[in-house]
């Protein structure tokens, strides 16, 4: 146990250190919810959206979701690029713990999602997002539990294939939809019945309707059912993901 | 001196498409401690496959091997403490510091950062790469990035050190450099080194003993001197000639087994 702490400290620190050498990749993925804020949030003033609170208490949690469906999910991406450098070899030739490979690869993910989460709201507040503190602090979890379910999928799906051209239609044709059902712009209470009733199918639902809850600061029922969802993904996730990365080829 | 490395009928199949492929047949050997062990063969044969299953990268479908008193199926964390292994292709980050990379493996084997810290200002000193160690991998030339791939799998002074094919792509300057780091670390340390390669005069000039294998068995095993006395039909036969006897054909060109899962 004391050994899977250090390693994953160790893998850790490899991967943030990449992470602020290219800060690329935070600037590119927050781009897509960026532009929703600025060119689709607008749109949404004043329009009624069957919800608490304003449009943007309900438009900003939907991009927060967006924005750690679309950076966890792509996240396998990086090892992908590992593997055919033999970096992935070179790391499982040595006693490192297979799990620290995994969870330290997810633990810069999910810090990196922290920061652009914070970007996001703040850049929100600039155009009007007015939410309570601890709401918008128990968003910040949902989001990095999330981040850290769907990346730890990602890198699982990742050592599985071996080029990019497998990986990337898989998750793309996955998100788009998984996006779309869950009310992330607008959310399903506009919905005919059957369209709101296939997204309860879909586990991001739950996870965007707790964080609307909690941006109108109603701590209740909905942020409830959406830990129960997020916390089920995660022990799923990370289960699969371990089961994978500990038995890739050993 | 007990063997630092057995294998009893250790054999590998992978499924594919086209049915199941015996890549690895069972092999026995024995390697002495402090011996450099060449293991040659046919593209194909199985080599690689090997070396793989020796560096717990691939689990054997059949069969056993101990590697320094310690079981390979049973205790592979203790396996992978005690040996080195350098791919076939080299496995450094473009944009990370030749520092960084040496660290971050000292840590993977656990050593503490200033231990770590020091082992890489130790082997860059040994290894020739002192100048290099605050520039990125992708600015080294093939030559030097070869030194920095056997500086990575010697910062924690393994008693084996697993060779794939080390000098391929290497110009002869920097392979005749590469042959006296082997030998010299082999001189230092003792280290065990079982190396594989495609090229004759290689293993002729470095090896101790050879393997050779073919078609997922081991074909001949010996000095260079009994192969070329037994199979070539005179003690000055070419190697070249040998292996060509012994395996009934020039090297394969296509090669079936998988290199990875």
């Amino acid at each position: 146990m004391s050994h899977l702490l250090a390693d994953t400290r160790v893998v850790f620190g490899r991967y943030v250190r990449q992470t602020l050498r290219s800060r690329i990749s935070l600037v590119f993925g927050l781009l897509q919810p960026m532009l929703f804020l600025a060119f689709f949030g607008p749109l949404l003033d004043g329009v009624p959206l069957g919800g608490r609170g304003d449009s943007w208490q309900t438009l900003v949690p939907g991009l927060l979701v967006q924005l750690g469906l679309f950076s966890a999910a792509f996240a396998g991406f990086g090892i992908i690029m590992e593997k055919q450098l033999g970096i992935v070899e070179r790391m499982r030739v040595t006693p490192v713990s297979r799990l620290a490979l995994l969870l330290g690869r997810v633990l810069r993910d999910a810090a990196q999602l922290l920061v652009q989460s914070l970007v996001l709201v703040l850049a929100g507040t600039a155009f009007g997002l007015r939410a309570p503190v601890l709401g918008v602090l128990i968003g910040f979890a949902f989001v990095s539990l999330l981040g850290i379910s769907l990346a730890s999928l990602s890198y699982a799906f990742a050592m599985r294939v071996n080029t990019v051209q497998e990986f990337a239609p898989v998750i793309n044709s996955i998100n788009l939809p998984a996006m779309l059902l869950s009310g992330i712009l607008l959310p399903m209470a506009l919905a005919p019945v059957w369209l709101d009733t296939v997204s309860h199918f879909v586990p991001f639902r739950y996870v965007v309707d707790a964080v609307r809850a909690a941006f109108v600061g109603d701590y209740g029922s909905d942020i409830a059912v959406g830990a129960l969802a997020t916390i089920a993904l995660a022990a799923v996730s990370l289960t699969l993901g371990t089961r994978i990365f500990r038995k890739a080829g050993a | 001196m007990a063997p630092i490395l057995t294998t009893h009928d250790l054999a590998r199949t992978f499924e594919t498409k086209r049915g199941t492929v015996e890549a690895v047949r069972g092999i026995d050997m024995a390697v002495e401690p402090g011996e450099i062990l060449g293991f040659l063969g046919p593209n194909g044969a199985g080599k690689s496959t090997t070396l793989r299953m020796l560096t717990t990268l691939l689990a054997p479908t059949r069969g056993s091997a101990t590697i320094a008193g310690h079981d390979l199926a049973g205790e592979p964390e203790a396996v992978r403490r005690v040996i080195g292994y350098v791919a076939q292709s080299s496995g450094v980050a473009p944009d990370e510091l030749v520092r960084h990379e040496l660290v971050f493996q000292g840590r993977l084997y656990r050593l503490p950062r200033a231990e770590a810290e020091a082992r890489a200002d130790e082997l860059a000193a040994e290894l020739d790469l002192t100048e290099l160690l605050d520039r990125k991998c992708a600015e080294l030339s093939g030559g030097q990035k070869r030194r920095l791939d056997i500086a990575l799998a010697l910062i924690h002074r393994p008693e084996v050190l697993f060779l794939d094919e080390p000098t391929t792509g290497l110009d002869p300057g920097s392979r005749a450099d590469l042959w006296d780091l082997i030998r010299r670390i082999r001189g230092q340390q003792g280290t065990t080194v079982f190396l594989t390669t495609h090229y004759l005069d290689e293993a002729d000039e470095l090896s101790d003993r050879l393997i050779i294998v073919d078609d997922g068995r081991i074909a001949a095993e010996g000095t260079q001197r009994e192969l070329k006395t037994r199979y070539g039909g005179a003690e000055d036969a070419t190697l070249q000639d040998t292996f060509i006897a012994i395996t009934g054909r020039g090297p394969r060109k296509d090669d079936l087994a998988p290199v990875a899962l």
